[in-house]
């Protein structure tokens, strides 16, 4: 279990003072310039030792991702792209940061900038972040007043950083739609490659980072790289912001150490589950797109990355939705197929169709007006969409459905049974509820 | 050059190959909907998945992937991609059956049905049945105007028409909205689309979903004779395919011309086809106590005859703008027989001599030659309306290299920014003595690009010699000192199909002879005695005076209704004619469909007349006619090519002394899509003439 001394986010609640006087008490902006006269291998070098993998869901070693960025300038400037449209379901950690310790954010911005000789960092914040966009740019401009950032500010290192407001879609999560967004445009995906790296932001070479993995940057070069990667398990090291909602005694986001067990986070963190441990039917890990897994099989799991590849799911962002048996998985995962249909952008052939085609199949399972055959069928349709599509949408809108297939057929095969059951010998069926 | 191995066949292509193009190198077949060579790549349709090895685990779509991307073998082996695995398959049937699950499959009263891109790959590369359970969904059609139909239940999506109306056309007016199965293809408001070039979407959308209005239920492709042409709306040339079934045209559509028109085509060029069949002469009339009556050839010629031998050389010949280079041949040689020079197929007052070269007349740098200009001015003429397809290679340059472009003249919206200078003569004049900032870009300009534009040389009002100053003016811009050594800049665009090639045949006053607008003062003070109007509409009817008209020509139009006597002949679908596009470029016309009742092809019925005048011409087929004519001009024989003029005679052109002190530039094609007769002819182009002219009032 992480130590109170080994948190980074010291004021996740909002307990304390957010400002620029309060952040630095608890010892944001110390030793920024060590930093940035240290120079930008270093600090690229210091992140990659600490082993940070991306905070937004895919978990791609950030150190690696910036020094794909070009190591001299062709002329065109860098940027940072930090992507603070958080919208996946399930998932509310980065809003705690806009809100409450946006000087972690804005500090690292300017760190990263060093990493990759950028001097223009843009914050995409959600369209339905007002309140977080707000405090986010007191704190900038709190920092431009400080002359923390900005022309010739004390750091010697000019960073501008431009916050930018979305229109609230979830699509404009993905890196190359949230460059589309940001330059104006629909925010439909790009193709890959070229990557950002490449031909980001107007055609210049960008990295797109999460909220949280930029905000731990300052903690991770004052306290070095291996203090980072001494918390959790190899591959899988560092703090995480958790957040738990659903079924459980307490729903909660807070700080915890990677790789411990699922069963002692829940205790420590929630309170246990709702009518005890016996009582969980299922777990979506970390936000929407992973795939459910079992409760049977969550309670040895680990909490990390690989932990939750061995359960065939994915870590996600840490955000896990706890089901009881209270709940109908079936139209819970329904209602993620309707999420998804809705989010789906419409660009390419495989999410437009399916996505649709998906949610009205699980419409029909969830009163289990279907045929068995049908599952297989739908396994398939989420298999044709899975790896076929521009982005990872598709994927994201195939894996809840696979998860759900996977762990519980019987669920949906005696929904359908009973659906049978229930019809009259003229076929008609009398309206059972999906109850 | 990179290498790599297609289905294990090792091949060589060059570095900017997408692997789609390496795969078509090879020989393996890609299918797809949204690619299209000519627009951006949306890679949207996911039709075109290939295995790549080494790759993410993931089919990758073959429009977008560059050689350069794929990664070589651990031993530096070359890299693989493969079209035939059980992957790519499946990926391509899942793709497929997606495609269909919306889709209305109501290929039996679908316009598209035989020529569909999703037919046609559902059966190569679909499944049999369908899974899809559901309610398919359902998408209002929208209105998109007078010449493109909607079922937008059949859109599959692919944004080929957006990216043709945004990239090619210059118009913001078609887009994606909605997200999700939601999205729909949709005109914004519901208002027809304003460019000239939206036809082209018909062609490129992949499936039924925007058809050909006026084509609506006339034809199947497969009971369609198709004939490979030449457009003759324009001084353009366009390649064409006219689609025939029995003796009507049915439709018109582009051919691929990468010199020309790349694969596409006005909507006056495509649209026209119902022109060609209504106000057609299809029987010789005589004008008779006053009234024009039907009768027959040799009633109409022995009238003719009987005129001309009575008016001995005081006859003159006008051509319009769509006659073919054989029947000037054939109508100069009648006028020659009877001892008269008085020939044109200029507008009325054109600045262009007989006595200039051949280079001053023509586009020189070539149509495909605009993308190598560095700099462009546009004298008098508005492109878009003149030759639709040379403006949209102007935009394309534009696009391209973004080069500094200028006009003088109509400040139209070309679809491209411009700097505007002017609007006559004065600027002009001053922009040669070395004023204003384009001059200096121009100066600096290693191949500047003038066109100019009918409107700039021919004044009507003002005589010949402001369109004389225009070209000398013009030809000086074009041969600065920074110029390179083989590019000839200076342009002239013509907006009539005739007019190149009556030039090249001295189709102008000779021998004693004067201009089309002298004749027909000569004609209204009664000194010339018999005009032959070889289709020309475009001249002031009312000032003929008592002379005896002759029209020969195929539709009753303002020609017709003047004339004594109506030859009728016949369209540029029903004839083989040569015909010399502005750029110089010879090209022929092939015979689609007989012309109508009586009518005859023009350059038989002049050499009938030669016969009922007693001196008949030394031709009685369309083959010797063409071998004398190619034993008198050999550039006619050497089609699809062209005979270059020379960057010295331009530049002597620009040393002549300039008189004219102002003149205003107004380009002569007033309504695109009224400009000759057999426009004038069509309900389609009526009605989009109504609607641009309604576009108009609104806006003002």
């Amino acid at each position: 279990m992480l130590a109170d001394k080994d948190r980074i986010f010291t004021n996740l609640y909002g307990h304390h003072d957010w400002r620029l006087d309060g952040a630095r008490e608890r010892g944001s902006w110390v030793g920024t310039k060590e930093f940035i006269d240290s120079g930008r291998d270093w600090i690229t070098n210091e992140v990659k030792s600490s082993g940070l993998r991306g905070r937004g869901g895919a978990g791609f070693p950030t150190g690696l991702k910036w020094s794909f960025m070009p190591k001299q300038s062709d002329g065109r400037p860098h940027y940072l792209l930090v992507n603070a449209d958080e919208s996946e379901p399930g998932t509310c950690k980065d809003r705690e940061i806009l809100r409450h310790d946006p000087h972690h954010l804005i500090e690292g911005c300017l760190l990263a900038c060093r990493a990759m000789d950028a001097h223009l960092a843009f914050i995409y914040v959600r369209g339905e972040f007002v309140r977080e966009r707000q405090r986010l740019e007191e704190a900038v401009q709190e920092a431009y007043d400080a002359k923390l950032i900005g022309k010739d500010n004390i750091h010697g290192w000019d960073l501008d950083i431009i916050v930018h407001h979305g229109a609230g879609a979830y699509i404009c999560g993905e890196e190359t739609a949230l460059m589309e967004s940001l330059e104006g445009k629909k925010g439909q995906p790009r193709l890959k490659p070229p990557f950002p790296a490449g031909m980001g932001v107007y055609g210049n070479p960008t990295t797109v980072n999460n909220v949280e993995s930029i905000a731990v940057v300052p903690e991770i070069l004052r306290r070095s790289g291996a203090w980072f990667s001494s918390i959790g398990r190899p591959n899988n090291v560092g703090t995480k912001l958790f957040m738990v909602s659903g079924h459980v005694n307490k729903p909660a986001t807070f700080e915890e150490a990677l790789g411990e067990s699922f069963k002692d986070i829940i205790e420590k963190h929630c309170g246990g589950i709702r009518g005890g441990w016996d009582n969980l039917l299922a777990v979506i890990p970390g936000g929407a797109s992973c795939p459910v897994v079992k409760g049977e099989d969550m309670m040895d799991a680990i909490m990390d990355f690989d932990g939750m590849r061995e359960k065939k799911s994915s870590f996600g962002t840490g955000g896990m939705i706890i089901m009881d048996k209270s709940t109908d998985i079936i139209k819970a995962i329904w209602r993620i197929s309707a999420f998804f249909k809705h989010e789906s952008c419409g660009q390419c052939t495989p999410c437009r169709e399916g996505t649709g085609w998906m949610m009205r199949v699980m419409e029909r399972m969830v009163q289990g007006r279907a045929q068995k055959r049908e599952i297989d069928m739908l396994f398939e349709v989420t298999k044709q969409i899975e790896g076929h599509t521009i982005c990872a949408l598709g994927d994201a809108a195939a894996w809840p459905i696979q998860g759900l297939i996977r762990n519980f057929r019987p669920t949906i095969e005696a929904r359908i049974e009973q659906y049978t059951y229930s019809s009259t010998s003229d076929g008609a069926v009398p309206s059972i509820a999906a109850e | 050059m990179a290498n790599l191995k297609v289905d294990g066949q090792l091949i060589e292509v060059p570095d900017h190959y997408t692997l789609m193009q390496a795969a078509e190198a090879a020989g393996a077949e890609i299918p797809r909907f949204c690619y299209h060579e000519r627009l951006s790549v949306a890679g949207n349709c996911r039709m075109c998945l290939v295995e790549v090895k080494g790759g993410p685990p993931k089919p990758q779509a073959s429009c977008a992937m560059s050689v350069k991307d794929l990664r070589p073998g651990p031993n530096g082996e070359p890299p693989e991609m493969f079209t035939n695995t059980p992957m790519v398959k499946k990926a391509r049937e899942g793709v497929m059956e997606f495609l269909l699950i919306n889709h209305p499959l109501d290929c039996p009263i679908c316009d598209q049905g035989g020529e569909c891109d999703l037919q046609d790959q559902a059966m190569a590369y679909g499944v049999s049945g369908s899974r899809f359970a559901e309610n398919k969904r359902a998408v209002e059609d929208k209105y998109m105007g007078p010449l493109i139909k909607t079922v937008m239940n059949r859109c599959i999506h692919c944004t080929r028409c957006v990216r043709f109306t945004t990239e090619v056309a210059g118009i913001s007016e078609l887009g994606l909205l909605g997200r999700g199965e939601d999205a729909e293809i949709t005109p914004y408001l519901e208002r027809a689309l304003t460019s000239e070039l939206q036809g082209n979407v018909i062609d490129l959308c992949p499936v039924g979903a925007l058809t050909s209005k006026p084509y609506a239920f006339n034809a199947r492709p497969w009971e369609l004779t198709k004939t490979e042409s030449i457009d003759v709306m324009d001084a353009v040339g366009s390649a064409i395919r006219v689609d025939s079934r029995g003796r009507e045209v049915m439709r018109v559509l582009p051919r691929i011309n990468e010199a020309i028109n790349e694969e596409w085509i006005s909507d006056k060029t495509r649209f026209i086809w119902d022109g060609l069949k209504s106000q057609r002469l299809d029987r010789p009339y005589v004008r008779k106590s006053g009234k024009l009556q039907a009768a027959t050839w040799e009633e109409a010629l022995a009238a003719v005859a009987t005129k001309v031998k009575k008016a001995g050389s005081k006859v003159g010949a006008i051509a319009g703008d769509l006659a073919a280079v054989e029947e000037m041949y054939a109508l100069k040689g009648l006028l020659a027989s009877i001892g008269s020079g008085m020939t044109d197929v200029r507008p009325a007052m054109s600045g262009i001599d007989p006595s200039m070269p051949r280079s001053a007349y023509l586009f020189n740098p070539t149509i495909a030659g605009i993308e190598q200009a560095d700099a462009i001015l546009i004298i008098g003429a508005n492109p878009r309306k003149e030759a639709s397809l040379i403006n949209a290679r102007i935009r394309k340059t534009w696009r391209a290299t973004n080069l500094p472009i200028a006009v003088i003249g109509e400040q139209a919206d070309l679809t491209y920014a411009y700097d505007y200078l002017g609007s006559g003569f004065e600027t002009l004049a001053d922009l040669a003595a070395g004023k204003g900032a384009f001059a200096e870009t121009l100066k600096n300009a290693k191949r500047p690009l003038i066109i100019v534009g009918e409107g700039a040389v021919s004044h009507a009002d003002l005589g010949k010699q402001a369109g004389r100053d225009t070209i000398a003016l013009a030809a000086k811009l074009a041969t600065g000192t920074n110029v390179e050594g083989d590019w000839n800049g200076f342009a002239l665009l013509h907006n009539a199909a005739s007019r190149v090639g009556g030039l090249d045949i001295g189709f102008v006053p000779h021998d004693g002879g004067v201009c089309s607008a002298d004749q027909i003062a000569l004609a209204g003070k009664g000194e010339l005695d018999v005009l032959f109007l070889l289709g020309a509409d475009e001249y002031d009817m009312t000032a003929m005076g008592k002379a005896f008209v002759v029209y020969i020509g195929s539709h009753g139009d303002k020609g017709a209704h003047r004339a004594d006597v109506i030859l009728p002949a016949a369209t540029y679908t029903e004839k083989s004619g040569t015909y010399v596009n502005t750029e110089g470029r010879v090209q022929v016309t092939t015979r689609a469909v007989f012309p109508p009742g009586d009518a005859r092809e023009d350059w038989a019925i002049i050499r009938a007349l030669s016969g009922a005048i007693g001196k008949p011409l030394a031709y009685n087929s369309l083959a010797q006619l063409r071998a004398a004519l190619y034993a008198e001009f050999p550039h006619l024989a050497r089609i699809d090519e062209i005979a270059p003029g020379s960057a010295a005679e331009i530049a002597k052109l620009g040393k002549a002394a300039i008189k004219t002190k102002s003149a205003p530039f107004v380009s002569p094609v007033a309504d695109f899509y009224l400009s000759n007769p057999i426009a004038r002819a069509s309900a389609t182009m009526a009605e989009c003439a109504q609607m641009a002219a309604g576009l108009r009032q609104a806006a003002e």
